[in-house]
């Protein structure tokens, strides 16, 4: 089936991951580098029947997907920089009411306007800790386009899942790049429906009791359930509360409904892991750089290999150090100021063991980059 | 069916204020639904945040309390996504045009249908008395000890002039002229907008010496006027009340549906080339 194999960009990429998981409504507003998203889906969604809005706003854009994906539509938008500070009020709404959305943040430099045509990875805690509040999130990332369209599939599956919003964190040279892109036949990866209540009608429905398992059946607006969703502390029926039992409550369910299924939601890869005596740990575009590294030190007989990782929230933890247990040292490769590396110090069994190999200056970081830090660790001199 | 058939008694009593303006606009907007027979399901209030907004709590229709000033951008998403349903978004005035402005301009002028209410009390009343967009000038707050020196918006001509192809204003104190206009804008295809005047004598009524709910209502009543009263003729300072607009106009989703067939025909035809072009000055070719 050659019409599956394309040449295309990252963001072209997530687009075809999103078509794939059954999107179908869209709201965005224009910004760098993440603007080909909305353009693409501005001509796909309605050739499906689906719909495309351009907001006045990345606020805007944000609330939209919301509204929509009340009405049982799997939705997404899709940003960059200043607008991911923007979505970060709907973001906890969000968290808050429980709706399923995936939010794109294609990243770039920053802060502020910073760099919007380069790459950066500079957001991975904003993505954590971006909207105010205790709560927790998803957040995917990738460093070429079959995994951009395989974990765009994902976010669309884990959000309709743990009904929360989902954060694809892409960057700046995988959503600008091109590569081979090989579409699956449909089925190959298996699709998630959200989960509707089977209450009947004129049966008391508790949109927000969960079930045993943490799951919330949901009810479409317009359905036969007539419920509120608020932003503010609510109980089993959604309306607003401020009794000490239900905040509590609602607050560990909101962040045990994630942080206890880590191990379900974590990806990553492994690259000549086996046996290594250095361990690099990057992701996104860094991580091709580490990749490329790690295959050039093999070569060499050096012990060097790669954990990719492609869930940064909620921090695979006990993965990290399992993996690192038997490193000499550990080289986080990250384009940003070690924002992943003081997740990693924080996990490991030794935290004086692991190094950052990083770049701030608008570039994509070099396999001679890190290796230059490579061999000052091992004593080697550059 | 009776007014109770349309709220969610199980949270009552309601948290406003004693002689506030908000629960009679409850009372007309709930009594204008009743009156066109709508059906409960195909209803949606959304909401923001302030006093206004917590009115979707109360009512028995699908109701979505949001961010503060972003009830409509909330409601585009519902809207759109499932055009088949009404919507219904009241707002406190602080909260449509002060935080909300740029949300409430913008859907004005898509002209996508939805009925938004501004319930206009002339102050944040949650939040203790602040002056907001629509207080005006010279009036006293919490945050205007002075008083203030900001002008306020004129809703009607704000919202004719952002594109809302249908509005009115009315009173608190003119209930019953507020279910007809209510009926006329949820009735409209497109946005509309309905201003409604309201009383909060716990803060702005204080603040500003206006008396009790009954002086602030008779306020209303004296200060205001129907469009094309002989009143209103005699005085032109008088506040108009009435439709101002109501005009035919093409709908977003209506719109949209066009959108929808061209490119599915467009689509099965194999006209449109599928790639995208990313160099600078290049866009992606509309069906």
């Amino acid at each position: 089936m050659t019409d599956n194999i394309k040449f295309i960009q990252g963001n072209e990429a997530c687009v075809e991951g999103a078509i794939y998981a059954g999107i179908d409504f869209y709201a965005g507003y224009p910004i760098t580098p993440s603007t080909e998203v909305a353009e693409l889906l501005s001509k796909r969604l309605p050739e499906k029947g689906g719909k495309f809005i351009q907001m006045e706003d990345e606020i805007a854009s944000m609330c939209a997907i919301i509204g929509a994906s009340l009405t049982g539509h799997k939705v997404m938008t899709a940003t960059s920089g200043p607008g991911f500070s923007l979505k970060q009020e709907a973001l906890g709404y969000a968290c808050m009411a429980e709706i399923p959305c995936v939010i794109v943040n294609v990243q770039r430099g920053g802060p502020s306007t910073g760099n919007p045509t380069h790459v950066s990875q500079g957001d991975i805690n904003q993505a954590r800790w971006g909207t105010h509040g205790d709560h927790a999130i998803i957040a995917l990332t990738a460093s070429n386009h079959q995994d951009v369209f395989e974990v765009t599939v994902d976010a669309f599956n884990l959000a309709e899942t743990y009904r929360t919003p989902v954060i694809l964190l892409f960057d700046e040279v995988v959503g600008h790049m091109r590569e081979k892109l090989v579409i699956p036949e449909k089925g190959e990866i298996p699709l998630v429906d959200r989960l509707r209540t089977s209450v009947r009608k004129g049966v008391d429905y508790h949109p927000y009791l969960p079930r045993e398992d943490g799951r919330l059946p949901m009810s479409d607006f317009g359905g036969e359930h007539r419920y509120n969703v608020t932003g503010l502390f609510h109980d089993m029926w959604g309306f607003p509360s401020n009794n000490p039992k239900v905040v509590r409550e609602l607050l560990h369910h909101l962040v045990d409904k994630i942080e206890n299924n880590v191990h379900t939601i974590t990806r990553y890869k492994e690259h000549y892991l086996e046996g290594a005596q250095y361990v690099l740990i990057s992701y996104g575009s860094s991580a091709r750089s580490a990749i490329h590294l790690a295959k050039n030190r093999r070569e060499r007989g050096e012990k060097v290999g790669v954990l990719e990782l492609q869930s940064i929230w909620p921090f695979p933890e006990a993965l990290v150090r399992e993996k690192c247990s038997g490193a000499r040292a550990v080289i986080v490769v990250e384009m940003n100021m070690g924002q992943v590396m003081k997740e990693v110090k924080a996990c490991v069994d030794d935290p004086s063991r692991v190094f950052l190999a990083n770049r701030i200056d608008n570039k994509l970081i070099t396999p001679t980059n890190i290796k230059t830090l490579l061999r000052m660790i091992q004593g080697r001199g550059v | 069916m009776a007014i109770k058939d349309y709220i969610r008694q199980r949270y009552f009593p309601q948290m406003w204020c004693p002689g506030c303006g908000h629960g009679i606009i409850l009372n007309a907007l709930l009594r204008a639904v009743d009156e066109m027979g709508l059906d409960k399901n195909n209803i949606v209030m959304t909401s923001g945040i302030g006093c206004s907004a917590r009115i979707s709590g109360y009512v028995d229709f699908h109701s979505l309390h949001t961010l503060h000033g972003r009830a409509l951008a909330f409601a585009t998403g519902v809207k759109l996504s499932k055009p088949e349903l009404t919507l219904l978004v009241p707002m406190g005035d602080g909260d449509a045009l002060a935080i909300g402005g740029n949300h409430f301009i913008h859907a004005a002028r898509r002209n996508i249908d939805m009925t938004a209410i501004v319930m206009n009390n002339r102050i944040y009343g949650m939040t203790g008395g602040q002056y907001s967009p629509l207080s005006g000038y010279g009036k006293k707050a919490t945050t205007a000890p002075y008083t203030t020196i900001d002008n306020d918006f004129d809703v009607v001509n704000l919202s004719i002039a952002a594109g809302a192809s249908f509005v009115a204003r009315s009173t608190a104190y003119h209930v019953l002229e507020s279910i007809d206009i209510l009926k006329k804008a949820i009735q409209h295809k497109g946005f509309s907008v309905v201003e409604i005047l309201s009383q909060c004598p716990t803060y702005y009524g204080r603040k500003n010496k206006e008396g009790d709910a009954v002086s602030m209502m008779e306020f209303q009543k004296n200060t205001t006027a129907k469009l094309g009263s002989k009143a209103l003729e005699k005085d032109p300072t008088l506040i108009p009340r009435g439709i101002f607009v109501d005009v035919d106009a093409p709908e977003y989703c209506q719109e949209y549906d066009k959108i929808v067939e061209r490119a599915m025909k467009a689509s099965q035809n194999n006209r449109v080339d599928q790639t995208l072009t990313t160099e600078a000055g290049h866009t992606c070719p509309t069906p």
